[in-house]
């Protein structure tokens, strides 16, 4: 089992010196580079440029470069924004917290919810409350989360009124209200509206995703052996059904991390939250390579972490799984 | 209960003959029987219709007409008009057009790389396997609409590569970033039916291995593929929507659902049918959609219940 660990470790690696390979080039080639500006500039002789290029290493062999650019991301210095000159690893800093709260937030409210509604489900298959629960899930998993967030904007924002203020029922942005102080209510407040968007639609996943695990586990061998044994129905169903319908998952949360990004990149674009997804958004819209690269290299060694942690735990949760 | 004796059976009437039914006409028998997939087709047919017939509409679809700008929908326009004074009927009939051939090429292209990206790694095995899975197993784990952002945002910028429509970057990087689903599934089949009698027969009588693929394993794998596919298509019509909603998908002023929905935000207080309508095409598509894939998997299942 360790050894099989250490083996899967071993080879995120070689994905990550790749990903980072291809990264690297990508920041070198793409227009706009390190020395667009001193390009530009008409008051910089050729050879100061020299000079320029030579002291950020640009002269030097691309793979040396390579070396030099991955020893810097190993200590934590992620490069230079070229449109703002701050250190890229400040920038992320920032705004990394802000997402994870967002995310987090949503995501354990979706677990919360999506694990009894999912349950029920399959233990009243085809009732009409399944059916429901069915129908509100193929809804939530077509609909777009940005013409949801929209709409929620529209309604919550544009067509309801706060009856106390007269002002809008919700606000449509931004973590606290301009001016104002930065409580947790108010914080909160500004949450309420992108957390329910994004849990609507992944509740829709996750709850559908249960019940099939869920009718799996009532299904199976084990279950009929409990009922068999007389032990109550409670018991059959929490410590035999569930326990079991949970394992499957822990896999499919990290399976699912970079559709928990894409969500998060546009709600945050939408509702102008200043986190990571609206960072890169910012970024891709003035073409800043090097914020971009970053983020992508954080997300996919943030996934990689995920998985691995997903396989352990699985392991960890269902005696039978055995990795050699 | 009486007793049957030989007399009975013989004056019995006779009992209908069991005709033979190809199988394709089992599975749609069977998806005729789930209702909702059935509506859905319904609705899907209509939708690519009123696609395909766009040109009907009394407007043009980049007619602008500054002094009927922001009108709520209305008899002369079903649909509203926005900023420049189009009407938002048409170029929601038009958005249909760039968003389902965008959704049904980017499932095309992905279906065939997966699906040879699969064959090959299913069949060989061994290092082929291993090198294919592992290439797989790394464009999983990418945080994929950030790098769909990346690339769309590159290759416009790379005119070398004379990509200049936005609409086949988008098929492309779609496509490239959406391949591994299908290659798994197409893979998993292969492993398992390699070693089958039929697939050994063919090759005692001498086929090669491509033709042992494709004639002989690759038919059995259909129905997976095409569910896999119906899923893909509903996907690649949202991320189109969502990349061109965020300003690196279809380029304005051809219209997509999505880029549609980008003005759309500007005017949420004075105009909110711009928001709306493009919104419910691609919600209603992408859930027909789903709802046919649901329909077909079952068709194809021979141990559904239904």
């Amino acid at each position: 089992m360790r050894t099989y660990f250490l083996r899967r470790l071993l080879h995120a690696i070689p994905l990550l010196i790749v990903l980072s390979v291809v990264l690297f080039l990508v920041v070198r080639a793409a227009p706009g580079g390190p020395l667009a500006q001193a390009e530009r500039n008409p008051n910089i002789s050729a050879e100061q440029r020299e000079a320029l290029r030579a002291r950020l290493g640009l002269d030097q062999p691309l793979h040396v470069q390579y070396v030099a650019w991955m020893g810097n991301v190993l200590r934590g210095d992620l490069g230079q924004s070229i449109k703002s000159n701050r250190p890229v690893t400040d920038m992320i800093g920032e705004r990394l917290l802000n997402t994870l709260l967002l995310v987090g937030t949503a995501f354990i409210l979706t677990i919360l919810i999506a694990i009894p509604l999912g349950a029920v489900s399959a233990l009243r298959q085809y009732s009409m409350f399944d059916y429901v629960v069915t129908t509100f899930s193929f809804a939530g998993q077509s609909v777009p989360v940005y013409w949801l967030g929209l709409v929620a904007i529209l309604v919550f924002y544009v067509w309801l009124d706060n009856p106390f203020t007269g002002g809008p029922l919700l606000p449509a942005g931004g973590m606290y209200t301009v001016g104002g102080p930065k409580t947790l209510a108010d914080l909160a407040w500004h949450m309420i509206l992108p957390v329910s968007v994004l849990c609507a639609t992944w509740i829709a996943w996750y709850s559908r995703f249960f019940r099939a695990s869920m009718l799996e586990t009532l299904n199976a061998d084990f279950v009929r052996t409990a009922t068999a044994k007389g032990l109550p129905r409670r018991s059959v169903i929490y410590n035999h059904a569930g326990r079991n319908a949970v394992v499957p998952l822990v896999t499919m949360i990290a399976l699912d991390l970079p559709a928990v990004f894409a969500g998060a990149l546009f709600i945050e674009t939408i509702f102008s939250w200043p986190g990571m997804g609206r960072l890169f958004w910012e970024a891709a819209r003035g073409r800043d390579y090097p914020v971009l690269m970053a983020i992508i290299m954080i997300n996919a060694v943030l996934i990689i972490i995920a998985n691995l942690a997903a396989d352990m735990l699985y392991a960890r949760l269902d005696p039978r799984v055995r990795y050699e | 209960m009486s007793e049957l004796t030989i007399n009975d059976a013989l004056t019995a009437p006779a009992r209908p003959v069991t005709r033979a039914v190809p199988l394709r006409v089992l599975i749609w028998r069977r998806f005729l029987r789930h209702r909702l997939a059935v509506v859905a087709m319904v609705v899907l047919g209509l939708v690519i219709g009123s696609a395909v017939l766009a040109p009907l509409s009394r407007y043009e679809p980049t007619e602008q007409n500054p002094t009927n700008a922001l009108q709520p929908p209305s008899a002369a326009h079903w649909f509203g008009t926005d900023d420049l004074g189009r009407d938002v009927f048409t170029r929601t009939l038009y958005g249909g057009r760039i968003s389902l051939t965008v959704g049904l090429s980017a499932t095309l292209l992905s279906l065939l790389i997966g699906v040879i990206v699969g064959m090959v790694a299913g069949y060989f095995g061994g290092f082929a396997d291993n090198l294919l899975m592992r290439i797989t197993d790394g464009f999983l784990t990418l945080p994929t609409l950030f790098v769909l952002i990346l690339i769309s945002t590159m290759l416009r910028e790379v005119p070398a590569l004379g990509l200049t429509s936005s609409v086949m970057i988008v098929i492309f990087v779609i496509a490239v970033l959406s391949w591994m689903w299908p290659a798994r599934i197409v893979r998993g089949e292969f492993l398992r039916l390699k070693h089958r009698d039929f697939v050994l027969a063919a090759n005692n009588i001498g086929a090669g291995h491509g033709r042992i693929m494709s004639r002989h394993i690759l038919p059995n794998t259909v129905s997976l593929i095409i569910v896999q596919g119906t899923l893909l298509v509903a996907y690649a019509i949202i991320t189109e929507s969502g990349l061109s909603y965020l300003g690196f998908g279809v380029q304005p002023p051809t219209p997509s659902w999505g880029n549609l929905l980008a003005t759309a935000q500007t005017y949420a207080l004075r105009a909110p049918w711009l928001m709306i309508f493009p919104g419910l095409m691609i919600f209603i598509t992408s859930m027909s959609i789903n709802y046919i894939g649901d329909g077909l998997r079952d068709a194809f299942d021979p141990y559904a219940a239904r």
